[in-house]
């Protein structure tokens, strides 16, 4: 299983967490055309690198936060600062 | 083969004074204590102990060990025990597995008459067609499954469940793991040492060799004196992500099985080698064993293995067999050398003995035939961790190629040397796992920014300095000129290997899937190697060339008990619960709660509810408390409706869609105070809910102020209802006016009720009933419930539970999410898009519910079945006259005590969802009966009279 680096209660199983899956902006409602709703819903990059994702500490601290994760190491780097908006791709 | 007891051995582990009595297939036998099963059944002169599992072959012992798949036994109710393994126990009662009628008499024997059929892939081509005798088939085939009987009435016994957090996790205790164990523990790590057997020691147990014994006890004495936790008849079953490793013990005092859930700052796999059974005519006859299995017979529990022994030995273990057997006189009638080109070429005999020896053209009389002939390397562990061995001809095995930096291994899977070079690499491993845990546990913890203060700069990663161990050079042993069996769990021939090959299965992961090599109970570990090896000679090609299939998890086979195990999800109860199990609760599980599903009589307590009034424990509605200036704000943006003007003291329906317009959740939301709002969920939604409002507001929002509380389990919530709820209610309720003028429906107050302050009441509920629902402190939850069971007995109050309410609400026609919708139920099927505010600038899933506005969208309506005396099943479909065109389904169905007849809730496509539309509803009987769609959701009372009484 794997550990998840969380911000502020450190290293959890990822059991104790739940996936938010790879960060992305959401569009504006007014605005958006029904492929980019429908691309903000369904698609994913997945890439075989360095993704920006999110994970909500369900059993710690209840703070989602966005960490960086290489998908091809499970390698996690540093998310970028507390407080940013769940923000665009990197 | 006739085995019996040898004198006193000094490295025997058996107490010769304790004896242990035991029946085998009905028979009383007599082992001692120390034995396995199988060794008492070889000391007392058995020596067919199964049949094998497609052609009933008569098999003896193999490997005398867990792998042995010739032992596979029942023991009482427990099927599939690894007599080679299990250590007996008095009064054990041991049947053979697999056999019919009998061990000695097995009529499927005479599968071996018609072999040719049974080749490769044989299920796949035999029994395809045609395909309607399938079923039959399937009945027949049962019958000749392998493995024991379940036994259905088995009393459930207990499985435990343990988590750790060790520094370094050591896969094997033979000398080199010890050591590994040891130089980690003495550099101040903590360690837990895992080994398969019984006892530590890995091959020096049964080494009749002074310099091997001295080695042992002082390993023993100095792990002893150390602080390492060794767990023995344990296995390491699964390396997964950063080193979470599953480990089951399965000899604790008190469980059937434990399962550790270990994470392991660093692994070192030292599992030793196993050794690899030869292929040749005939290798599967009884007498015909490997000489590891000899050694631990002999050494391990005084048992001769046989009279008259011939000896194929390509390594000095092999030549340590020879000696054993001829120290304790056994007649070696000749030795094989695989290391100058000799091969054995068939064992011969009467189908259930050895009589003779074949090879290089001589016949050699014998009773028993031990072959060494090689090794398998175990890189299970290493392979979970990524890690992809490589062939070394040379050496004739798999050797690990690069693993992860923190895994390591050491042992004979590392390499060959004397035991001192073994014991030294051992040491300079736990040396440096000892070193990489400290840099892993400095990083963990540097990755906390508050939880833990992270004390001096990361520790240097250590590199990897050890000497590595050599190869011994091994000779390519594999398959003899003859074919024989490779996989003896399954079956499975070199001939049928070559087939398979030549049918197209030519590569390792589909061969093995066509002919199930490698699939049975000894899960490769003696015969993977000889698979690919007979692939590679059939393709051929080289072993390196084929290469492996990958190793997966689990290493040992483990219990479904150890995997359920014990449970740690925790069951919740409201404090009334107590006052429910007085007063004959019949309960339902639903997600962590236990709650009253009715006292006996739902019907009645519907009756009770219409006519008198009702009380219902509903504390897991969810209830999230809000307060700050922009509740509002949260509000809109997270159900379809507007929540901007909401007065203090009132409360208002609420719908939420996810993003996608599907419906989530719903729920009613009260303004208690200018700032200050609860907001409550469906009971299954608590959670969700809680964490989709913190979603929003941490990531979409974080600059409203808006304070989340989740106060579910701090009240105690009842449900007051019926025409009589005010009457009682009054009765109770100090501090607010319950006149109808002054306590509208759809409002909320702050009342004493029964003595305690700060209850939430609002006149709301789910039965159509006039009712209030009461949020009391948890702690004074039951007095409160019992001051209202009291105070109501002249108005015939009683209680009432899921059930009663499931059924008032059906008769309302209100939904339930989850019930009545599913994962692609919009927003407008629920005939709620009023309640879809498109003008508001933005709430969750508002694009998709402008969408969707235009289409027609399946709708949810009441139904009634015109037969008012049918209640169709819920998910019974909605067809097309004769037809099974679905064209929606029943989600909600009962019979109303109120109405005196069948009532539902159901989706139908648009076309039919006008009032008065008939439906054909396809009953699972087959039956189909028609019903008719009402005008409106409520079958009962559609005005809402009582409810606002």
């Amino acid at each position: 299983m794997l550990l998840v680096p969380c911000p502020n209660c450190g290293p959890r199983n990822s059991a104790d967490l739940r996936y938010g899956g790879e960060s992305h902006a959401r569009p504006d409602p007014a605005t958006a055309s029904p492929l980019q709703w429908r691309g903000y819903l369904y698609l994913r990059d997945n890439p075989a690198d360095w993704l920006r994702e999110t994970w909500y500490c369900r059993s710690g601290c209840r703070r989602w936060f966005t960490l960086e994760r290489n998908t091809a190491t499970n390698e996690f780097r540093d998310p970028p600062l507390p407080g940013d908006k769940r923000g665009g791709k990197a | 083969m006739t085995m019996s007891r040898l004198g006193s051995q000094p490295t025997e582990v058996i107490d010769r004074s304790t004896t242990l009595r035991f029946r085998w297939n009905g028979k009383r036998f007599r082992g001692f204590e120390g034995d396995t099963i199988a060794s008492a059944l070889a000391a007392a002169g058995e020596h067919v102990f199964s049949r094998s599992m497609k052609y009933h072959r008569p098999r003896g012992m193999l490997t005398a060990d867990f792998w042995d798949p010739n032992l596979l036994v029942q023991v009482g109710d427990d099927p599939n025990v690894r007599a080679g393994h299990r250590l007996l126990e008095s009064g054990m009662d041991v049947h053979p597995q697999n056999v019919w009628p009998s061990l000695r008499h097995d009529i499927k024997a005479a599968n071996g008459l018609v072999a040719r059929f049974l080749t490769a892939g044989f299920y796949y081509k035999t029994f395809m067609r045609p395909q309607k005798l399938w079923p039959t088939y399937e009945r027949v085939l049962a019958t000749f499954a392998p493995g024991g009987k379940v036994d259905l009435d088995t009393p459930h016994r207990y499985h435990d469940k343990r988590y750790v957090h060790p520094d370094v996790v050591v896969a094997g205790a033979g000398p080199a793991g010890i050591e590994a164990a040891l130089a980690a523990a003495a550099a101040g790590a903590r360690v837990i040492l895992v080994e398969h057997e019984h006892a530590v020691g890995g091959h020096l147990r049964y080494s009749s060799a002074e310099s091997a014994r001295t080695a042992l006890s002082e390993l023993r004495a100095a792990l002893d004196a150390s602080d390492v936790e060794v767990l023995t008849d344990s296995t390491v079953t699964g390396r997964y992500e950063d080193n979470w490793l599953g480990i089951v013990q399965r000899n604790h005092p008190i469980a059937v099985e434990r399962l550790i859930k270990a994470r392991a700052k660093v692994l070192v796999v030292a599992p030793g080698l196993i050794e690899r059974p030869f292929v040749f005519a005939g290798n599967d006859r009884p007498g015909v064993i490997t000489s590891g299995a000899v050694r631990r017979l002999i050494n391990l529990w005084g048992v001769k293995p046989g009279e008259r022994a011939v000896v194929f030995s390509a390594n000095s273990e092999g030549d340590a067999a020879a000696a054993d057997l001829d120290r304790v006189g056994v007649e070696v009638a000749a030795v094989i050398d695989g290391r100058e080109g000799r091969r054995v070429s068939a064992a011969q005999g009467p189908p259930k003995a050895l009589e003779a020896v074949v090879a290089g053209g001589t016949r050699t009389d014998a009773d028993l035939l031990v072959v060494a002939a090689g090794w398998t390397a175990p890189t299970s562990l290493l392979n979970m961790a990524g890690d992809r061995p490589v062939y070394d001809p040379d050496a004739a095995r798999f050797f690990p190629s690069d693993p992860p930096s923190n895994v390591l291994a050491t042992g004979g899977l590392a390499g060959d040397g004397s035991l001192d070079e073994l014991r030294a690499h051992g040491a300079a491993t736990g040396r440096l796992a000892a070193q990489r845990a400290s840099a892993v546990a400095h990083r963990l913890q540097a990755r906390t920014a508050r939880a833990l203060e992270v004390t001096g700069d990361e520790p240097d990663w250590a590199a990897d300095e050890r000497t590595p161990l050599g190869r011994s050079p091994h000779p390519e042993l594999y398959r003899s000129d003859t074919h024989g069996m490779i996989d003896l769990s399954e079956d499975v021939g070199s001939k049928d290997l070559v087939a398979a090959a030549r049918e197209g299965y030519d590569s390792v992961e589909l061969a093995k899937r066509y002919t199930t090599a490698t699939m049975g109970s000894a899960q490769g570990k003696l015969e993977t190697v000889n698979t690919v090896a007979a692939i590679a000679e059939a393709r051929g090609e080289t072993i390196a060339q084929v290469g492996t299939t990958v190793w997966r998890p689990p290493y040992a086979p483990l219990t479904l008990g150890a995997l359920a195990g014990r449970v740690f999800e925790p069951v919740r109860v409201s404090s009334i619960h107590p006052w429910h199990e007085a007063n004959g609760v019949h309960t339902i599980l639903a997600g962590q709660w236990i709650r009253p599903d009715h006292y006996g009589d739902p019907a009645a307590e519907v009756r009770n509810v219409r006519t008198n009034v009702g009380l219902i424990d509903v504390t897991p509605l969810g209830k999230l408390d809000l307060r700050g200036p922009d509740i509002p704000n949260l509000l809109n943006l997270l159900y379809t409706n507007k929540w901007s003007k909401l007065p203090v003291g009132k409360v208002r329906y609420g719908m939420m869609c996810a993003e996608d317009g599907v419906v989530l959740d719903d729920g009613v939301t009260g303004r208690l105070g200018e700032d200050h709002y609860l907001m409550t969920t469906t009971s299954s939604g608590a959670a969700s809910v809680w964490e989709w409002v913190e979603n929003w507001l941490q990531t979409e929002r974080p600059d409203w102020r808006v304070h989340v509380t989740p106060v579910t389990t701090a009240y105690t919530s009842i449900n007051v209802a019926g025409p009589k709820s005010r009457e009682l209610v009054s009765r109770v309720t100090t501090g607010v006016d319950l006149s109808p003028e002054a306590f509208a429906y759809m409002e909320v107050r702050t009342a004493t009720v029964a003595g305690v302050a700060g209850c939430f009441m609002w006149r709301i509920g789910f039965t159509c009933e006039l009712s209030f629902e009461i949020h009391v402190p948890a702690g004074h939850g039951l007095h409160v419930w019992e001051a209202l069971m009291e105070a109501g007995a002249d108005l015939g109050v009683g209680p009432f539970g899921l059930e009663g309410q499931r059924i008032m609400r059906l008769e309302k026609g209100h939904f339930i999410v989850g019930q009545d919708t599913d994962g692609l139920t919009l927003g407008p099927s629920t005939g709620l898009s009023p309640l879809i505010k498109l003008d508001k600038d933005d709430f969750a899933g508002m694009p998709e519910l402008a969408w969707a506005a235009d289409r027609q969208l399946p709708m949810i309506v009441a139904i009634q079945p015109d037969d008012p005396g049918v209640v169709p099943e819920e998910a019974a479909q909605i067809v097309r006259g004769d037809t099974n065109e679905i064209l929606g389904r029943i989600t909600s169905s009962r019979m109303s005590p109120t109405l005196g007849r069948s009532i539902c809730l159901g989706q139908v496509e648009p076309e039919l969802a006008a009032g008065g539309t008939k439906l054909t509803v396809l009953l699972t009987s087959g039956q189909r009966i028609s019903a008719t769609v009402i005008d409106h959701h409520a079958h009962f009372d559609p005005d809402g009279e009582r409810l606002r009484g």
